[in-house]
This record gives C-alpha cells, structure tokens and sequence, in this order.
C-alpha cells in the first residue's frame, strides 16, 4: 500500500466514524447554550432571522435549524430526532406530537394564508380564483398530505371550484420554484412565500372570504435536555415584539 | 473447491459490511404491516403507481436501447473525435445526483428552456407534469448504466469476427445485427436490465423535471415518498414491492452477480 493511499484511508475513517458517532463529540456533550429547532419549510426565510434577534437578547446561545414538510419533521420528532423545538405550518400535524406525548403545549405564533403565485408578467392572465377552473391550465398545487396541500383543497371546496392541477408538488417551496421559473402557469402558496420571493415571481390575492387561514404552532419537544432554553425560545417566538414584528414583516398575520 | 480461512483483519470489516447492508432490509421485511398490505397495494393509487412505473420503465429502456446501443458501439470502436471526453461525458448523469439532473432537464427542456422554449412556442409541446416527461427523466439517468455496460461488450469482443463476416460479403447491417449483436447478448441483457432497474426506481429527477401527480408522474418511488408524509405503514408495504423487483432483477442476473467464482 502507498503512503497517500494510507493517509487518504486513515483520513477517511476518522471522518466516517466521527460521522457515525456524533455522540462523541456532539450530543452528549451538547452545551445547554444551543438549540436545535425542526421547522416548517414555509419558515425558511423567517426563523434564522427570529433567531438572529433570540441570540442577540441571549448572548452565548446557538440555534441550529432542520427545515422540511410539517408532516416530515413532525415523524423524525416522533422517531426519537434530537430536536428541542419543532414549528408546523398546521394544528393538525402538531396535535400528532401532542397525542404521542412527544411534544409539550404548542402555542399558535403566527397565521399566514394563500395566495395565487404567477411566473413574472402573469403569462396566463390570471386573475381571480375562478379562472383556474380554465382548461389547459398548467396549475400547480402541494400535495393534500402537506399543509399547503391541505389548505389548498379546503380553498377549491369553499368556492366551488373544479380545477384539475398537473402537479401536486410535496413542499411550497418547490412548489413556487416551478412558477418562477414558468413551467406552471400558477400556483396556490402561502402569501409569506411569494413575499420572500420578491419580484422573481407575482401574485393574485385571494379575498379573505375566499381564502382560508392556516396557523403555526410552535411547542417544546418533551425528551428535551435542554428545558429552560427550549422554553425561553418558544416564548421568544409568541410573546416577544421583536419576534412578531419580524413575522409581520416577513408576511404572517398575528396569531391573535 | 476448498474453502480459504479468511484472515481476521478482512474478515471483521467485510462481516460489518454485510451487516450494514442487509439491517435496513430486513427492517424493512419486518415493519411490512402483513395484514393491511394486500389492501394497500391493491388501492387504485397504487396500482396507478405500479402501472405508470413499468410503462415509464419500459419505454425509457426501450429509448436507451435504441439510442444507447449504437453510442456504446461507437465508443467501443473509437469512430468519433475525443472518444475518451465523449466517453466521460456520457456517464456524467450516473455520477449526477438525480435532482440535479432533474435541474438541468428542466433548464433544457422546461417550458422556458433551452430547447424546451422553442418546442413550446412553435409546436406547443411540454414536457414538465407529463409522462413522457418521466420517460425523459428516467431516460436521461438510466441510459448510461446500458451505455457502459455495452461498451465493455462491444470492446471485448475481438474485431475478427466482423471482419470474416465482412470478407465473405455480409453488410454493415447484416453484421452488427447477426453477428455483433449475438456475440454481446449477454452484456446486452446485464445492462437493460440494470438500465431498466434504475429507470424504476428513479425519484430525484423524475419529481424536480416531471413533478407528481398520481396517475400521470407518481411513480412507485414517488407514490413511497408522499406516502411517507401521510401514512407510514402505506411507504413501508409499496417499498416492500420494490424490494421485491430489486430482487427479482438480481435472480434474473444471476448468471452474473451471484456466481461463487467466475468461469
């Protein structure tokens, strides 16, 4: 065996294994300064910046984050995932957690509802929710599995409408990426989404008699290790101005 | 055939190897929820998904077969110019992870794409949420593993065969298709059936470039993944028949994978 072969191995094993044992030198010791923070992809955009402030008013601290599908992160919380805090975008995948007591009294922090996202210069001259109904219509919808998915149905029941989408994408954030680069005509997101995006991407308002709201709750993750700054951040995230005012500048309505 | 003691420093690691491999299926076997699982994949959805993951499947082999066969030829033969950068070039979409192909697929032949903008605004044809655009998808990742499998074939066969055959006066055509091709059946099959495998399982460029609607893109793998955010056991029993397939496609490769020595 050559030297550089030798090195190259030796160097590979010692980064695999302290891959595989993140116990050794992560977890175990994890400092009770540091949190780490499941959230819904819809917060993408919002959470580093709630956080930003958090560690800000509580020098020291850290905040790691875990984006995905509210439905992902709440089965990884179930499956034992080491996470202090998880946020969904729905009641009902929350309640999941509460139910199998791996989470401990969420609180509603922000709403947020839907809107109709169109690729720049509203190709397909989109203008209100009845003109999804037109056929061959290139609409993109998230799947009813997810929250947006879920939303955007309850919207389509609540007008009468009959839309056929053409896709049924698992996350809002690929959902918009496909208006935005034009592949769909249009897309139901949430309103914060097409707000993140800025002029990348346009939207038709839903009226708020059409529309539906969704809400965001935010809970502690009962096999916590770290309880009291689990705690302050979910306090942080409902109750501070500068939390709500972050969240009302990043599209979200007041959780009250 | 005597067997060898294998020395321990070889022995451990390799032992941790098997085991490492094999866990997550047996896990897999013994989550199957046994009871549910004919009703599972019995469900419209399902067999929706089933039915659209051979067809996808088959067509996008057949496509490789048809366009991939004669690539390999011509690699094999060294016939064009830089036949070593076509060659890399060519399996780029096997190293690729699949959503970046999916990436660029889209950017070639997404509505506003490359090629894909010019298809729609003359002959209005897309390809994004529809099945040919999943044949595309698995298409694009799946024909390399054909191409360098019959590359190798194409190459190991010793030129004097077509050459006698073109002695006695037998066409281009007469000799790649009686003579060149019989000689490579084996490395033919070994690769659309590999080729075939992948294009089934294929998720990452199928769901970025086709998107996923049931009964028009969702596919078995796709059918898993949307599954899993809704209904557990549901993932678990449709993985279970792919598994199955997986498995299936290495009995039908014996002859190659699971012989104890080679011949």
């Amino acid at each position: 065996m050559n030297k550089g072969f030798r090195v190259l191995l030796a160097v590979a094993l010692v980064v695999g294994l302290g891959a595989l044992f993140p116990g050794a030198s992560g977890a175990a010791t994890k400092p009770n300064t540091e949190l780490t923070v499941s959230a819904a992809s819809s917060l993408t955009d919002v959470f580093p910046v709630i956080a930003d402030a958090f560690t800000k008013r509580y020098p020291g601290t850290e905040i790691k984050f875990n984006f995905a599908g509210s439905s992902t992160i709440m089965n990884q919380v179930i499956a034992g995932a080491p996470v202090d805090v998880v946020a969904t975008a729905s009641e009902p995948t929350m309640q999941i957690g509460v139910d199998s007591k791996q989470v401990l009294r969420p609180l509603i922090f922000a709403r947020n509802s839907m809107t109709i996202a169109v690729p720049a210069g509203n190709p397909a001259n989109i203008k209100s929710l009845a003109d999804l109904e037109r056929g061959g219509l290139l609409l993109g919808v998230c799947d009813p599995v997810v929250p947006c998915g879920a939303t955007a149905v309850e919207i389509f029941a609540k007008n009468k409408l009959d839309v056929t989408p053409v896709t049924r994408e698992l996350d809002v954030r690929s959902l918009l990426g496909k208006v935005i680069s034009g592949d769909l005509d249009a897309g139901i997101v949430y309103i914060t989404d097409v707000k993140a995006a800025g002029s990348k991407v346009e939207f038709i308002e839903i009226p708020v008699k059409e529309n539906v709201m969704t809400t965001y709750p935010i809970a502690m993750v009962s096999a916590t290790e770290n309880t009291e700054l689990s705690n302050r951040f979910v306090n942080f995230v409902r109750f501070s101005t500068t939390s709500q005012a972050i969240l009302r500048a990043f599209g979200f309505a007041k959780p009250w | 055939m005597r067997r060898q003691r294998a020395p321990l420093f070889l022995l451990i690691p390799g032992l941790v190897a098997l085991i490492f491999l094999l866990v997550p299926l047996i896990a897999l076997i013994a989550q199957t929820p046994w009871e549910s699982f004919p009703k599972i994949i019995s469900s419209p959805e399902a067999l929706e998904a089933l039915r659209l993951s051979f067809i996808t499947s088959l067509a996008a082999t057949g496509l490789a077969a048809v366009f991939g066969i004669p690539m390999a030829w011509l690699l094999a033969r060294e016939v064009l110019p830089f036949t070593g950068l076509l060659r890399a070039l060519v399996i780029v979409p096997l190293l690729l992870p699949p959503v970046v192909s999916g990436v660029a697929l889209l950017e070639a032949l997404g509505r506003r794409g490359l090629v894909g903008g010019f298809l729609y605004d003359n002959f209005d044809i897309t390809f994004p949420f529809t099945t040919a655009g999943v044949v595309i998808a698995t298409t694009f990742v799946a024909m390399p593993f054909l191409i360098i499998t019959m590359e190798g074939g194409f190459r190991s066969l010793h030129q004097r065969y077509e050459d006698a055959a073109a002695t006695l006066g037998a066409s281009h055509k007469r000799i790649f298709f009686r003579v060149t091709m019989p000689m490579v059946a084996p490395a033919a099959i070994a690769g659309l059936v590999l080729c075939w495998a992948r294009a089934l399982g294929e998720f990452g460029a199928t769901i970025t470039f086709a998107g996923n609607f049931p009964g028009v893109t969702q596919t078995m793998p796709l059918a898993v993944y949307t599954a899993l955010e809704s209904d557990r056991s549901v993932a678990i029993a449709l993985s279970l028949v792919l598994l199955v397939v997986s498995v299936g496609v290495l009995i039908a490769l014996r002859g190659r994978y699971l012989q104890t020595r080679a011949s």
